[in-house]
């Protein structure tokens, strides 16, 4: 047995398979219920280490050698393919109810597949093609055969590709700087280069203007689906070249690169945000926001920072999977987003709108919700080292709530004499409900994922220790 | 390789990509960037043995023949073959400026590069830049596709140099594939919303 044959390749053997399903039921329960058991295997079952099922005695080995190169998933990292699988069932189960279950479920396990070996291979930056692979995969996600591909498609296209060869590029040139540290032109010349491949990659501002036109543009559940992962997935890689280089982890630049970049994205995140008028608009605002406080965690003293990031993690999974959905509840129902559109929705679809606001204010930080207790931790962390930089993010979360208000409002105003209806039927009312409730638990209890996190930070060799 | 050779990758690289950015007609276009591939393939022989730069080449000829194929379904939106179309002369100068560029540049990015050498240098920032204007002056898919195809094929001839694994190369060509199946894939989408939504006006009418 072999850790990347279980959680890699066979979920992407599974996903060709599930393609031969229309069953849109049977894809969604099916994809939900393979995706948590490899997340509870992930968790529980040890790997490197030799252990009885009945008589036999198993041992899961952590590398596989694919054509001279190896994919290795280390014990350490359990519970990160705990989390992205167990984020993933989410979202398959979800499908379901939002209706996009035949293509999103395969392409969803292949993507997933592919982000996890992007964290397994070996050298680590050949991850850049994976994740390249991943883009390509998407565009069927986002796009239908019988509608004209919009600009934010080719666009999200356009700048996730031209990541890959900054990336490799800069891997390169990271090597030469290892060998000769006091060359301080190409220390230069590689963190320029690898900055460009992680602005491009995690749309960093002003490169994130094709996420707001995608959202206008592509399935909202969908899309969602492709602004966790990739993102989530790249933070990983990003803080991976941290921990591998010691030159880099330990540049004051470095630290003030990050910190302006998060601030830029969570400040015009939430700027832009409060001032839209298009639902699926604000949700791509509130993802760049989000991007800014993973940045931002990893700015600060990294052994504060490290389990802030992580803690982020699962609140961005499941606020974006309730956003996501309810858009796409709403979407199913009215010409479009825009708020001329969806005055008085909250009427019709309660359990859709309910979700949609209270995910964007656990994007906000509303106390209670799934998003505060990271938020609290940042900001607290961020207000000791850089008062500045605290305002910042309070003029970001400020941005972010007037938003969700607007939302509210808009939603509620409706005719004196309109009656209430349940426009979502049972399974969405129900996956919406316990999502929310979940916004709560995690809000409100934040040590119930502490068992999960703990350990995460162990993943790296140097960071977080 | 000798100098003879780099010189007509070169020669075959200018003309190629040049001539991508000026033509309007698919068949062109599809050619054009086909020939492109065997510029790249003498370039990626000057670092990689044969079986591994032949790799790049029939990767790039099977992604110009998916786009060919898919935008020959399309015969409803039949393009003229002018010589120099129009906004030509802007093409042509853009290109000129991007080709010196390159040119200017290849010494310094062959230093940076550890001696990949200054034709693969030149030819790479080239099809990169190229590539890059080709993507700033249009958002028809097939032309995006190939866009990128034409930056990607630029980074491969300059990557070669320093890193030549199999599994980065096959990588590479599965990635030049899926390049062209999404560009496809957009392609095919645009053209049936195009045909539904000219069904919906004919019922109406």
């Amino acid at each position: 047995m072999n850790a990347p044959v279980i959680w890699i390749i066979f979920p992407a053997a599974l996903a060709l398979l599930l393609m031969l399903t229309q069953n849109k039921r049977l894809l969604s329960l099916s994809g939900g219920a393979i995706a948590a058991l490899l997340a509870v295997a992930a968790q529980f079952v040890p790997m490197e280490e030799a252990f009885r099922i009945g008589s036999m005695s198993i041992r899961i080995e952590s590398s596989l050698s694919i054509l001279g190169r190896q994919l290795i998933i280390q014990p350490s990292e359990g519970p990160l393919l705990a989390l992205l699988y167990g984020a993933a069932a989410l979202w398959f189960f979800g499908a379901e109810a939002s209706q996009s279950a035949p293509k999103f479920v395969p392409l969803g396990f292949l993507i997933n597949a592919l982000m996890i070996a992007s964290i397994a291979v070996e050298p680590f930056l050949y991850a850049a093609l994976f994740i390249e692979m991943v883009v390509l995969l998407s565009i069927p996600l986002v796009t239908s055969l019988y509608s004209p591909p919009g600009k934010g498609v080719t666009r999200f296209l356009i700048y996730q590709t031209l990541a890959m060869p900054f990336i490799l590029l800069s891997g390169w040139l990271l090597a030469g700087v290892e060998a000769s540290p006091g060359n301080l032109t190409l220390a230069a010349q590689s963190a320029t280069v690898l900055g460009l491949g992680f602005a491009f990659l995690l749309s960093i501002f002003p490169l994130y203007h094709w996420m707001p036109m995608l959202l206008e543009e592509a399935p909202p559940f969908a899309a969602g689906f492709l602004l966790w992962i990739l993102p989530t997935a790249t933070l990983v890689f990003g803080a991976g070249f941290m921990d591998r280089y010691s030159w880099l982890r330990n540049s004051p630049e470095l630290t003030v690169v990050l910190r302006s970049a998060g601030l830029l994205m969570l400040a015009t995140g939430g700027v832009w945000a409060a001032f839209q008028n298009h639902l699926g608009r604000i949700m791509a605002y509130g993802v760049i926001a989000e991007t800014g406080f993973a940045l931002l965690s990893l700015s600060l003293d990294l052994r504060l920072g490290i389990p802030i990031f992580f803690l982020l993690f699962p609140a961005r999974a499941l606020g974006l999977t309730i956003w996501s959905l309810a858009l796409n509840i709403i979407k199913a129902h009215v010409p479009s987003l825009r708020y001329s559109q969806v005055r008085g929705a909250l009427r019709k679809f309660p359990f859709a709108v309910a979700g949609m606001v209270l995910a964007s204010l656990s994007t906000s930080g509303l106390p209670l919700l799934a998003g505060f207790p990271p938020r609290l931790a940042l900001w607290d962390s961020l207000a000791r080292a850089s008062s500045d930089a605290a305002l910042w993010v309070g003029v970001g979360a400020l941005g972010l709530f007037t938003a969700s208000f607007r939302m509210l409002a808009v939603t509620s105003m409706s005719d004196e004499y309109s009656g209430w209806e349940v426009g979502e039927n049972w399974l969405q009312a129900i996956m919406l409900g316990l999502g929310v409730i979940g916004l709560f638990i995690l809000g409100v209890f934040p040590q119930t994922v502490q068992y999960f996190l703990a350990a995460l930070p162990s993943m790296f060799e140097h960071l977080g220790h | 390789m000798t100098a003879f050779l780099s010189s007509v990758a070169l020669l075959l690289l200018a003309a190629t990509s040049v001539s991508i950015l000026l033509t309007r007609n698919w068949r062109w276009l599809s050619i054009f960037l086909a020939v492109q591939y065997v510029g790249v393939f003498l370039l990626a022989l000057q670092h990689l043995p044969l079986s591994m730069a032949t790799v790049k080449v029939i990767a790039g000829w099977m992604g110009a023949a998916i786009l060919a194929m898919t935008r020959s379904n399309d015969d409803k939106t039949e393009e003229r073959g002018d010589l120099l179309p129009q906004g030509g002369f802007f093409h042509l100068t853009a290109a000129g400026i991007v080709g010196l560029i390159a040119f200017t540049a290849a010494p310094q990015v062959d230093a940076l590069m550890g001696g990949a050498g200054e034709a693969v240098s030149a030819g790479s920032m080239l099809l990169i830049g190229m590539g890059l204007l080709h993507l700033g002056v249009t958002d028809e898919p097939m032309r995006v596709t190939v866009g990128l195809m034409t930056v990607l094929a630029g980074f491969e001839a300059l990557y070669a140099a320093v890193e030549n694994s199999v599994l980065v190369a096959a990588l590479l060509a599965v990635i030049n594939l899926g390049l062209a199946l999404s560009g496809a894939y957009l392609m095919t989408a645009a053209r049936l919303a195009e045909e539904l939504s000219a069904e919906e006006s004919t019922e109406a009418a």
